[in-house]
C-alpha cells in the first residue's frame, strides 16, 4: 500500500465508525418525537447489550482444556460474587483481575 | 461569579467522574500498549496507533485495520468490515437518545467517543446528586479516551520494553462487563431482555465462531425483542 492509499483506509475506517455513531442521533433528532417502538428498544436493548458484550469477551474459551475455561469461569464467579456482597465496581473488577492473573500464570 | 459558578460545577463533575473510570484505565493501559506494540512490530510508527487511536477510537477495530493495512488497497471490502465490526454502536446511539439530550455543544463529542467502555459507563452509572450529568459524561468520554490514546502511543513508542508479566490483565474489560451487567441486572424489573442477550450470543457463537457472531447476534437481538415486545414493556414497567 502507498502512504495515499493507508491514509483513504484509515480515513474510511473513521468515517464508518462515525457513520454508526452518529446514525441515530441523525435519525431521531429532537425535532420529531421518537417512535415509541425505538423508545421501546433504547430501554429494552441495554442488558441484551451488556450480555452480548460477556460473552464477546469471552469469545474464544473453548472447552478442550481445563486453562482455556477454567480460570475465566472461577474469575467470574469471585467477581459476581464479590459484586453482590459489597457492590463495589473497583473492588469486583480489580480482584477479579487478580484472580484471573494469577490463575493463568500459576495455576493453569 | 457566573464564571467562578460554572469552574465548580465543572471540578465537581470531574472528581465524580474520574474513579467511575478507574478500571477502563486499567483495561484500555493494558490494550492500548499491547495494540501500540503489535503496530510497531508490524511495521507502523508510532503516528500511525496515535492518530487511529485518536481519530477512531474502537480497539476492535483498530486490531483489525492492522491488517486491512498490511494486505492489498480494497476500500469497499474494508467499508464493508468496518460497517460490521462497528454496526453495534447503532445500539448504543439508540439507548442514549434520552441521556445525551440537552448537553449542548458537549453531545458532538459524547457521540464521537461513544466506544464499548465509554457507553456502559455512561448508561450504567447512577450520576450523583447535584453533578452535572452532561460534564460528567463529558470526562468519562474523554479521560476514557485519553488512557486508550496515549497507551496506544507507550506501545508505539516503547515496543517490548516492558518485561513485567501482564498476562491476564485484559481480564479488566471481561470483568467490568460483568459487573455492569449485574448492575442492570439489579435494576431491571424484568429479566427476558438480559436472557435475551446472552441466550442469542451463545447461540450465534456456536453457529457463526468467534470472529462472525456479533452481526447475527445483533440481528436476533432485535427480532427477539420485537416478538416478545408486549410481555417485556408489561414487565420492565417502562411505560
Amino acid at each position: 500500500m502507498t502512504l495515499g492509499q493507508q491514509i483513504i483506509t484509515i480515513a474510511i475506517c473513521v468515517v464508518g465508525t462515525m457513520a454508526t455513531r452518529f446514525l441515530p442521533f441523525l435519525i431521531f433528532s429532537g425535532k420529531r418525537p421518537t417512535p415509541k417502538y425505538v423508545q421501546y428498544l433504547g430501554n429494552a436493548l441495554p442488558a441484551a447489550i451488556f450480555g452480548m458484550l460477556v460473552i464477546y469477551c469471552l469469545k474464544n474459551i473453548s472447552f478442550t482444556m481445563a486453562g482455556s475455561w477454567a480460570p475465566q469461569l472461577i474469575a467470574i464467579v469471585v467477581v459476581v460474587g464479590l459484586h453482590l456482597w459489597k457492590r463495589n465496581m473497583l473492588i469486583s473488577v480489580a480482584a477479579g483481575t487478580i484472580c484471573y492473573m494469577l490463575l493463568v500464570q500459576f495455576v493453569f | 461569579m457566573q464564571k467562578e459558578k460554572d469552574k465548580k460545577k465543572i471540578v465537581k463533575a470531574f472528581k465524580a467522574a474520574f474513579p467511575k473510570t478507574f478500571p477502563i484505565l486499567a483495561g484500555f493501559g493494558f490494550l492500548g500498549i499491547t495494540y501500540g506494540i503489535f503496530m510497531r512490530v508490524s511495521g507502523f510508527s508510532f503516528v500511525y496507533p496515535m492518530l487511529m487511536s485518536l481519530l477512531i477510537f474502537g480497539g476492535s477495530l483498530e486490531f483489525v485495520a492492522v491488517s486491512m493495512l498490511l494486505s492489498k488497497f480494497a476500500p469497499l471490502q474494508t467499508l464493508l468490515m468496518v460497517l460490521m465490526i462497528q454496526a453495534r454502536h447503532l445500539f448504543y446511539g439508540i439507548s442514549m437518545l434520552e441521556k445525551y439530550k440537552g448537553t449542548g455543544w458537549k453531545k458532538f463529542y459524547l457521540i464521537f467517543g461513544m466506544c464499548d467502555e465509554s457507553f456502559s459507563i455512561n448508561y450504567s452509572a447512577d450520576v450523583p446528586e447535584g453533578v452535572d450529568a452532561g460534564w460528567f459524561m463529558f470526562f468519562v468520554t474523554a479521560l476514557d479516551q485519553f488512557y486508550w490514546v496515549a497507551s496506544a502511543t507507550i506501545g508505539g513508542l516503547l515496543g517490548s520494553l516492558i518485561t513485567f508479566n501482564t498476562e491476564g490483565l485484559d481480564f479488566t474489560m471481561t470483568a467490568l462487563f460483568v459487573v455492569i451487567f449485574l448492575e442492570q441486572w439489579m435494576k431491571d424489573k424484568q429479566h427476558m431482555t438480559a436472557y435475551i442477550g446472552l441466550g442469542m450470543s451463545v447461540i450465534c457463537l456456536i453457529i457463526f465462531g468467534a470472529d462472525s457472531f456479533l452481526v447475527p447476534t445483533m440481528a436476533c437481538i432485535v427480532v427477539g425483542l420485537t416478538l416478545l415486545r408486549k410481555p417485556i414493556e408489561k414487565r420492565g414497567e417502562w411505560q
